[in-house]
């Protein structure tokens, strides 16, 4: 094995890992104390979040566009199209203003 | 038993099933399309065969952390940083992990074992979001929305790496910045959770300054934290609210 299997390797070993072991460290747990539980639920919004904040932040005039095309769209008509309208006013903006 | 012919550990066909699951996975497919070219192509531009690149998408499954890993690829860098970076970038799944635990306490030890290798941000976030419309996330559902992300991910891996020069300019048509895109409805599925303003205004304050201080990929997995010991912090409330029925997606 060349030295790049091994990185691919032991990087598959410790992400299955983080996959699988949130679960096993809580399922040793009978009840979750409610507070536990409120974490939990705020997970999604919390890690999901920390995906676009920075990249917005970092962004620029046509990204910033093409986020906010893609919020307005959410409220209307849900995820799917939000992406596609996103995508495109992406393209387009960094079109015109790029 | 009374019914010899229900073999146990089969796949549990409960609605919503395999096919929910796959029609689940297209939205997914179109977001992810482009990185699966682009991580091949990037792959191939760090010296890493189609064979290697598409092996490494296939038994690490994650679009972020293998982006890290070829970025220091070829780089003067001990081969522990490299494994020590990935598995920082992928950090955040040990809270999926544990989420996620919660809806499938029903699987058998088997099935637990391996949905949680497909378990990525989309899979998260789509499992979430049947267990809030009050369904159950059945095991054929998750394979369901899963296996074709995956299979599609390993598949364009393979052919980014190998026809990666025939990609144009990827900043014109905006292939860089779909997944935050992506990512903003997500977040936004999540609006009726309790708390869903303050954990994403915690999470994003958080994230950006860890960002500009600590720097990438830190901020993902200090972010996160930020929001969820928020979450934790404010005083427990009685659940209430009933779940929507039916589904979600206008």
């Amino acid at each position: 094995m060349s030295e790049t299997h091994w990185i691919i390797l032991g990087g598959a070993i410790l992400t299955y890992l983080t996959r699988a072991g949130g679960h096993l460290v809580l399922s040793r747990f009978d009840r979750l104390h409610p507070r536990v539980a409120a974490a939990l639920d705020a997970v999604p919004a919390a890690v999901l979040t920390t995906l676009v904040a920075p990249a917005a932040a970092s962004a620029g005039p046509p990204e910033l566009g093409a986020l906010a095309v893609a919020g307005l769209v959410f409220m209307r008509f849900g995820l799917l199209i939000s992406f596609l309208a996103g995508a495109v006013a992406l393209a387009l903006f960094r079109t015109v203003l790029g | 038993m009374a019914s010899p012919a229900a073999p146990s550990g089969a796949i549990s066909l409960s609605n919503p099933g395999l096919a929910a699951g796959m029609r689940t996975s297209l939205p997914v497919i179109v977001a992810v399309l482009p990185f699966g070219l682009l991580y091949g192509a990037l792959a191939a531009q760090q010296g890493l065969s189609p064979f290697d690149a598409a092996l490494m998408s296939a038994t690490i499954f994650g679009g972020a952390s293998q982006m890290v890993g070829i970025e220091l690829f070829g780089k003067q860098i001990s081969p522990w940083w490299i494994v020590l970076s990935i598995f920082a970038v992928n950090f955040r799944h040990v809270l999926y992990s544990a989420t996620l635990g919660r809806r499938i306490r029903h699987w058998p030890a088997g099935q637990k074992a391996l949905g949680f290798f497909f378990l990525t941000d989309a899979q998260f976030a789509e499992a979430e979001r049947l267990a809030e419309a009050g369904k159950p996330v059945g095991f054929a559902w998750y394979m369901g929305l899963s296996l074709p992300i995956y299979l599609t991910w390993v598949a364009e891996s393979y052919l980014g790496a190998a026809f990666g020069k025939l990609i144009g300019d990827t900043h014109a048509i905006g292939i860089d910045f779909l997944l935050p895109i992506y990512f903003l409805g997500l977040v936004m599925e999540f609006h009726k959770r309790p708390l869903w303003l303050p954990v994403v205004a915690a999470s994003a304050a958080a994230s950006i300054l860890a960002y500009w201080t600590v720097g990438s990929p830190w901020h993902v997995s200090l972010g996160a934290l930020a929001g969820v010991a928020l979450a934790a912090a404010m005083p427990p409330k009685p659940i209430t609210s009933e779940p929507p029925v039916g589904g979600d997606v206008p």
